[in-house]
């Protein structure tokens, strides 16, 4: 059994991942030429990853399912990324992103890899725009920034409302510019299926080529996960419809231990949902937040009539409406963080406030803003008693600047004009701050064997603060696993390639054909999707935004029920060797019905509220989360042993030495 | 409402394709035009029938992967979208919907509505990028002020997903829309002017030797673009193309 030995270095915090970078072993450019990673996955971890470790020298195989690197879920981050620039002379410093993050991940997050993320916050930045990554600038030509949740200083960077997308494409480039040089080989369309240890380090993977169906193996001195979250195991979520957790619950199962998997952030401001057909749901930048106010009417006839249609939100006097964060927590208002936010959603929609015909929905409002931004406009163009016309279209040409891609997203998905009538909005699937444990160098349990970005559980605690994935993504792949990878590789400059032609990848590649051979072949009588919208019911009701102790047993037993009858029952059309979609989806999908267990049944363990983990038997007299820090103050990590419901708990004790530990609050 | 649809199959590269008819039944208005596809493949998985292959994944718009060509327009008839932003109300009862992939000799089939795009890989690695390396010690990010038109305008050319459709759309399947937006993001800001007649240069070259035709200005591709990326990024790209020529 493998003890958890997170590794973090001595010293005071602000000391130690500088002492870390000055004795951390070194590879020789000479040697790295004979090193080979691997990297799974494409977004913005293992993009940066790849290009940054193919700069150094490595020779790097990266593999994505998707077409192009270009196309990782990372790309539909919209809001910004987080940065101690302290470029609004507002307080900011690497201690105050520090202890944001920390606080807003409500203390179950390790304070040595959060120091460090905040310390490194700054040269992403300077990173990203050497590389062109176009930022928002204000006219004197220096970069803007605007606020997110959870904080008090203004310290996020953003390009438009497609942050996400233009950081991405930078990594691409930096990508392109490796694959030229032949540093970096790119497998589009291929997905990792499993991965191969040797002598009990990761020394490889086996994929599947999407187009041909073919099992190939790729062998490496080190294999980096950098696969995502595993938000999709609800079915519905802001995910992308291919993100899957198949790279990170496979290393699970080859000894890679699972830390923190109830950790899950629902996002307060997505598109409600509008009908069983429904795929996917899109989210609703945070940035929406500094502008606009959230609200429900606040006399329930009000909000009956408009549910059936009867009364429109414009309609509602200023006195009549609830803003019930505004109320509720007045110091952060609507910017607290997101958890705070999806509760308070829930708890008005759940008292039978709620705005659309479903009940589920509240307001999110630019009027008020678009008034404000208007009238200092006419002002700024020296317009003496502007009329209630001019003002609200200069307001509105600033809101257009400001979001514009967003309200047309909202427009084309809803057929309402957002700047006539509020959004609706309700929390959705987002995020998820588990993952794969890691220790300070960013290496699993499985020596060789590293994940970065959302796959694993380091920086966020039990809720993420907006604009800080794309810094962590970031952070782990420029920044961080660079350093600490050499430390690993240092003792492999003499090990020479790896064959693939050994008993372990043929056992690993046997247990997967196994598999394939038998979804093809098995005469199922359902669908793929319909094993995964059953899951993920059960999931949102059960495992949702709010849990107690009865529905989580009910649904590990529901849970087991839906792997049974999946394993019996599901059909995928099609062949092996050719492209075959459905089967793509049933590996995932079968993965999804395993860890959903294992995800509640860590729930179950976590007798407390906190963060996006809301028990409803730990409450405060308010309806506060209630956290339990002299009994829960540690990462869950999970050891599989064969199933879900044996894993075994292993506990990393969290020390708060340099951040009193003490209750959240934003009122 | 029910909708007669039209659909390109085509089980791999080397085979040959056709068109085939479908029919779906209770269809929203308010669905995406994807899961109105999503209904159809359930209903042909259940009648043991093999599912039509579509590119798409972040189905909002940002990812670049879909890519389908309804009744002659990338993307079908709504401006400033992706396939997967497009909604059932812009079809009516009755209706028969024509869907096939891209169309040009640089996309090939791989397999029904799914193409190739690895065109515009090679063409960005030629060239698409700023050669810095990952360091700690690059200068402040403020340190060099561009203006905010320059960096407005660089990220309404970097807006671009790459999913293909102005080479869809235009009569020659030229590239020179999407080639022109990279260059010009670049071109823009004062970190890629260093490099930016060796990139025109280069990417131009991957572009024809793609296969890719001339742009004749119809200008189909900028009306079609999900993005809204302008014309004026090819007239910008033939400008540097010219500089670096002359130089």
């Amino acid at each position: 059994m493998t003890t958890l030995n997170s590794k973090v270095p001595q010293g005071p915090i602000k000391d130690k991942w500088t002492t870390y970078k000055e004795n951390v072993n070194l590879v020789n450019p000479a040697n790295k030429r004979n090193i080979d990673v691997i990297v799974v996955g494409t977004g913005l971890a293992g993009g940066s990853a790849a290009a940054s470790l193919a700069e150094l020298g490595y020779n790097v195989k990266a593999f994505a399912y998707q077409d192009s690197p270009r196309r990782a879920h990372s790309i539909a981050a919209q809001g910004g990324i987080n940065a101690a620039k302290n470029y609004q002379n507002d307080g900011d410093s690497n201690y105050r992103l520090f202890y944001d993050t920390v606080k807003g991940g409500d203390y179950r997050s390790r304070e040595a890899n959060v120091f460090r993320l905040a310390e490194v916050s700054g040269a992403i930045i300077d990173q990203c725009v050497a590389q062109g990554v176009p930022f928002a600038r204000d006219y004197g030509g220096l970069l803007d920034n605007r606020s997110f949740g959870g904080v008090l200083v203004s310290r996020t960077f953003y390009a438009k409302g497609q942050t996400g997308q233009q950081l991405l494409l930078g990594c691409y480039s930096a990508m392109n510019r490796q694959i030229a040089r032949g540093k970096i080989e790119m497998f589009n369309r291929h997905e990792m299926l499993d991965v191969v240890k040797v002598d009990g380090k990761a020394r490889g993977i086996i994929a599947r080529d999407l187009i041909t169906g073919e099992i190939e193996r790729h062998s490496a001195h080190a294999v980096v996960i950098a696969t995502g979250g595993y938000g999709n195991v609800y079915f519905l979520s802001t995910n992308a419809m291919g993100s899957n957790a198949t790279a990170a619950w496979k290393i699970h199962k080859k000894g890679a231990y699972f830390a923190n998997p109830c950790f899950t952030q629902i996002h307060p401001t997505c598109i409600p949902r509008s009908g069983d057909y429904q795929s996917k749901l899109t989210l609703m930048s945070e940035s929406l937040r500094n502008d606009g106010r959230i609200w429900v009417p606040a006399k329930i006839e009000d909000a009956k009539a408009i549910q059936e249609g009867k009364l429109k939100p414009t309609q509602i006097a200023e006195e009549n409406r609830d803003y019930y964060l505004e109320r509720r927590y007045p110091a952060f208002g609507n910017l607290v963080p997101r958890d705070v936010a999806s509760r308070a959603a829930k708890e008005r929609c759940d008292a039978g406030y709620g705005v659309n015909a479903t009940g589920e929905a509240v307001y999110l409002d630019f009027a008020s803003a678009i008034a404000r931004y208007g009238s200092e406009k006419a002002k700024v163009q020296g317009i003496s008693n502007p009329s209630k016309e001019v003002i609200t279209e200069l307001g509105e040409a600033i809101i257009e600047a400001k979001y514009g891609n967003l309200f047309q997203m909202y427009e084309k998905i809803v057929d309402e004009n957002p700047y006539k009538t509020p959004m609706m909005i309700y929390p959705a699937t987002h995020y998820t701050m588990g993952g794969i444990w890691v220790d300070y160098n960013l290496m699993t349990t499985v020596p060789g064997l590293y994940c970065i970005g959302e796959a694993n559980f380091s920086d966020h605690g039990a809720n993420r603060l907006g604009a800080s994935a794309l810094m962590q993504g970031l952070a782990d792949g420029y920044f961080v696993l660079p350093y600490t990878i050499g430390e690993y590789l240092a003792d492999d400059i003499r090990t020479g390639k790896i064959s693939t032609n050994s008993p372990e990848f043929d056992a690993a590649e046997k247990e997967i054909k196994d598999k394939l051979e038998f979804f093809v072949s098995n005469k199922g009588s359902h669908s793929v999707d319909y094993f995964h919208k059953k899951l993920g019911l059960v999931m949102w009701n059960k495992v949702g935004m709010a849990r107690n102790e009865k529905g989580l047993k009910e649904a590990i037993k529901e849970i087991q029920d839906i792997r049974e009858d999946f394993w019996k029952n599901v059909k995928v059309p099609g062949s092996l060797n050719e492209m075959n979609v459905e089967l793509e989806k049933a590996g995932r999908v079968a993965d999804f019905l395993e860890l959903g267990e294992l995800f509640a049944k860590d729930a179950l363990e976590r007798n407390e509220s906190c963060g996006g983990h809301f028990r409803e038997e730990y409450v405060t007299e308010d309806g506060e989360a209630l956290r339990d820090d002299k009994n829960y103050a540690y990462v869950a990590a999970w050891e599989y042993t064969g199933k879900p419901s044996e894993a075994i708990l292993h506990k990393e004790e969290l020390e708060f030495k340099d951040i009193e530990l003490k209750t959240r609050s934003y009122k | 409402m029910n909708l007669t649809l039209k659909i390109w199959r085509q089980k791999g590269p080397q085979d040959k394709g056709q068109m085939v008819e479908y029919k779906v039944t209770d269809i929203s208005e308010h669905m995406s035009f994807l899961e109105m596809m999503d209904i159809l493949n359930e209903s042909l998985v259940a009648k043991d029938e093999e599912p039509i292959a579509f590119d798409h994944d972040c189905r909002e718009g940002i990812c670049g992967m879909c890519s389908l060509h309804i009744n002659g327009e990338p993307h079908g008839p709504d401006r400033g979208i992706t396939t997967c932003q497009l909604h059932m109300r812009m079809f009516k009862d009755g209706d028969t919907i024509y869907i096939e992939p891209w169309r040009a000799k640089a996309f090939p089939v791989i397999k029904d509505l799914i193409v190739d795009r690895m065109a515009f890989e090679r063409i960005q690695q030629a060239g698409g990028y700023i050669s810095v390396n990952t360091s700690g010690n690059t200068q402040d990010a403020n340190a060099i002020p561009i203006p905010k038109k320059d960096a407005d305008l660089s990220m309404d050319a970097a807006a671009c997903i790459g999913c293909g459709a102005c080479v869809a759309s235009c009569k020659n399947s030229s590239a020179m829309l999407f080639v022109s937006a990279k260059v010009s993001q670049f071109a823009l800001l004062p970190q890629g002017k260093v490099e930016a007649a060796d990139r025109v240069r280069n990417m131009v070259k991957q572009m024809d030797e793609e296969g890719f035709g001339n742009c004749t200005n119809t200008g189909a591709c900028e009306v079609e673009c999900p993005k809204g990326i302008s014309l004026e990024n090819i007239a910008r790209m033939n400008r540097e193309y010219l500089k670096a020529s002359i130089i």
